[in-house]
């Protein structure tokens, strides 16, 4: 069964159109992460999901039915934000069980439920504590458990990250996967992170102004990025894209080969110099401007005693090199 | 503010400036405040000395509650003040609301029509006023200056209260949506709390000039049983002898209950449970 389908759906918000034609289909059980730049439309696309907007054309359907026309409440979603979004007047308990008491479920299921999600994200000793008395990352899980209790066909997760630190960004995004794995559930995440993309999806939606790039599992938009933005997006430190330092390309084709995939090689193809090296321990990366005026980024395992102003010579293996057409489009790889 | 380390000649400098305005801003409620309580020749001999047993009278006070209904002005005034504030506030909040909340169109349109009686005195259209007031036989009736003051409240209120209220988390709201709960529960549960110091504020706003209106009550309901508290007060005022210690008394007395919404009033600005809610 499908837990979410998508035809044709657009949306305009007077002239701008936002999104457009997005056709997409979320199996149950299935993980899907949207990721894209800041206003690419990710977030619309989820609230048009959740019926926070209309979609000005084509329809949503979840679990079978189609739901243009069907009020947020009744859609069987649950939805996480950004910013929390607790009701502040109410204890986290309340919190949670307010979605179920709209729908008028007895005392005695609400507070079952309650204490269920409550036990699996380790709340119980603030249920009776309002939202203001807990730390940010207390306040996520409050805002995970909410989405939990209603028992929802789809969950809806928007930048649920982006407003917690760096250590409990991770710690949270193991307990979000974790959770996953638990109630084996249909999920949309948006995130603008593609660090969050690719260590959670199995499925993940590239787009870019309102417009779906490429979809796919994380592996496969790394290993066969269908075009230079997704190339570029995805992998961190992102791909070099290079037109002039390589020889032997044809006019307007760019080369594009990510930063673990150079070496040095007093043979190699591309020479320059290093203008900046960042340390990190178990990785080092390196600025390198090449000879003819282009900034790369060479990724080494390891430690490495390379300094600024070092002059290097680099290869790669063809198999490891990507080709884009002018348009950015994927060009067939060329003999060299 | 922000950097520079202030020394004490300016800390001084700026507390002597705001306790001379201070001074300066309550000395004529002292002065009203010491005369209520002295006999008629005292407040003319030495105006500003304080009342000593020789000085000392209750004659005003006394004048007050036997001539004229006092307490059927105070009740009045009461009434009107405090219904008119609660329709403000109200019809306020939703206008309010729907502005900052839904996009319809003529949205902008609809905001600045409201905003526009900010700008144009209600007292112009006063003849107009007295005309559709007398049509609808609501002269001499509370009612005539209750929906006189909500018309007059109801465009600053709106528009302070619609700027809160673009500020109040959309995800909040949107959460609310979700779990189910209705437009008019988000409006009232949810973003009513958030908003309330603003709510507060209009509240003062508004309070202070409809309890101390001279213009209306006495145009639109001057008959006896309606009263309002400054109207009653200007019995004591003659054309040729004015009962001062009356007046004074009156006005003494008219402070309290306007002082006491305040207070109730400005607690709300302090207190707060919208930390926390968002981020």
């Amino acid at each position: 069964m499908t837990a979410l389908k998508l035809e044709n759906v657009n949306k305009s918000f007077g002239s701008v159109h936002v999104l457009k034609d997005i056709n997409l289909t979320v199996e149950d059980g299935e993980f899907v992460v949207f990721v894209g730049p800041s206003g690419c439309g990710k977030s619309t696309l989820l609230r048009v999901i959740a019926g926070l907007e209309d979609a000005t054309s084509g329809t949503v359907a979840i679990g079978g039915d189609v739901v243009n026309a069907v009020p947020p409440a009744k859609r069987g979603i649950a939805m996480v934000f950004q910013s929390y979004a607790l009701y502040p007047h109410l204890s986290v308990k309340d919190n949670m069980g307010l979605g179920l008491k709209q729908e008028g479920k007895s005392n005695a299921v609400v507070d079952e439920r309650v204490s269920k999600a409550s036990a699996m994200l380790d709340l119980d000793n603030y249920l009776t504590r309002r939202p203001a008395e807990l730390s940010g990352g207390q306040r996520q899980r409050v805002a995970i458990g909410r989405a939990i209790v209603r028992d929802p066909k789809l969950f809806l997760f928007d930048e649920p990250l982006s407003n917690l630190d760096a250590a409990l960004r991770m710690n949270t995004r193991v307990e979000i996967a974790a959770l996953h794995r638990t109630l084996s559930a249909s999920m949309i995440y948006v995130t603008h992170d593609q660090i969050e993309a690719m260590t959670l999806a199995d499925k993940i939606v590239v787009l870019r102004d309102g417009r779906v790039e490429q979809v796919g599992s994380p592996m496969e938009l790394y290993n066969n990025p269908a075009n230079q933005f997704v190339a570029g997006f995805l992998g961190s430190p992102s791909m070099n894209f290079l037109s002039q330092s390589v020889t032997g390309l044809e006019n307007g084709t760019t080369l594009g080969i990510r930063p673990e995939h150079l070496r040095f090689d007093a043979n190699g193809q591309i020479s320059g110099q290093v203008t900046h090296v960042e340390r990190l321990g178990g990785d080092t990366n390196l600025l390198v401007k090449t000879d003819a005026d282009e900034v790369l980024t060479v990724r080494l395992f390891g430690q490495d005693p390379t300094e600024v102003g070092d002059d290097v010579r680099l290869s790669y293996e063809n198999a490891n090199a990507f080709f884009f057409d002018q348009n950015g489009q994927r060009a067939l790889p060329r003999a060299a | 503010m922000s950097s520079t380390r202030r020394t004490s000649g300016t800390t001084i400098a700026a507390h002597a400036i705001l306790i001379t305005y201070t001074l300066i801003a309550l000395f004529p409620v002292f002065v009203i405040l010491i005369n209520s309580f002295k006999s008629r020749k005292a407040i003319f001999r030495e105006p500003l000395a304080l009342p000593n047993a020789e000085t000392f009278s209750m004659i005003g006070y006394e004048t007050v509650f036997n001539q004229g209904d006092f307490f059927q002005y105070f009740q009045n005034s009461m009434i009107v003040t405090v219904v008119s504030l609660t329709l403000i506030l109200l019809f306020g909040a939703m206008a309010a609301f729907a502005l900052a909340e839904y996009r319809f169109k003529g949205n902008t349109l609809m905001g600045l029509y409201l905003a526009l009686g900010i700008m144009i005195p209600i007292r112009i259209g006063t003849v107009a006023i007295l005309e559709m007031m007398v049509s609808t036989g609501l002269v001499n009736t509370l009612t005539a200056l209750i929906l006189v003051y909500t018309a007059q409240g109801l465009p600053l209120a709106v528009f302070i209260l619609s700027e809160f209220m673009k500020g109040v988390s959309d995800d909040l709201k949107n959460a609310g949506r979700i779990d189910g709960l209705s437009e008019y529960k988000i409006f009232f549960r949810l973003v009513l709390p958030l908003v309330r110091p603003a709510m507060a504020t209009v509240a003062v706003f508004n309070m202070i000039p409809i309890w101390n209106d001279l213009w209306f009550p006495l145009i639109l309901a001057p008959a006896e049983e309606v009263k309002t508290l400054t109207l009653g007060s200007q019995v004591f005022i003659g054309q040729f002898v004015t009962d001062w210690n009356a007046v004074l008394s009156a006005l003494s007395m008219a402070i309290l209950p306007v002082m006491i919404l305040y207070v109730i009033f400005s607690r709300q600005l302090i207190r707060g449970i919208t930390s926390g809610a968002v981020k």
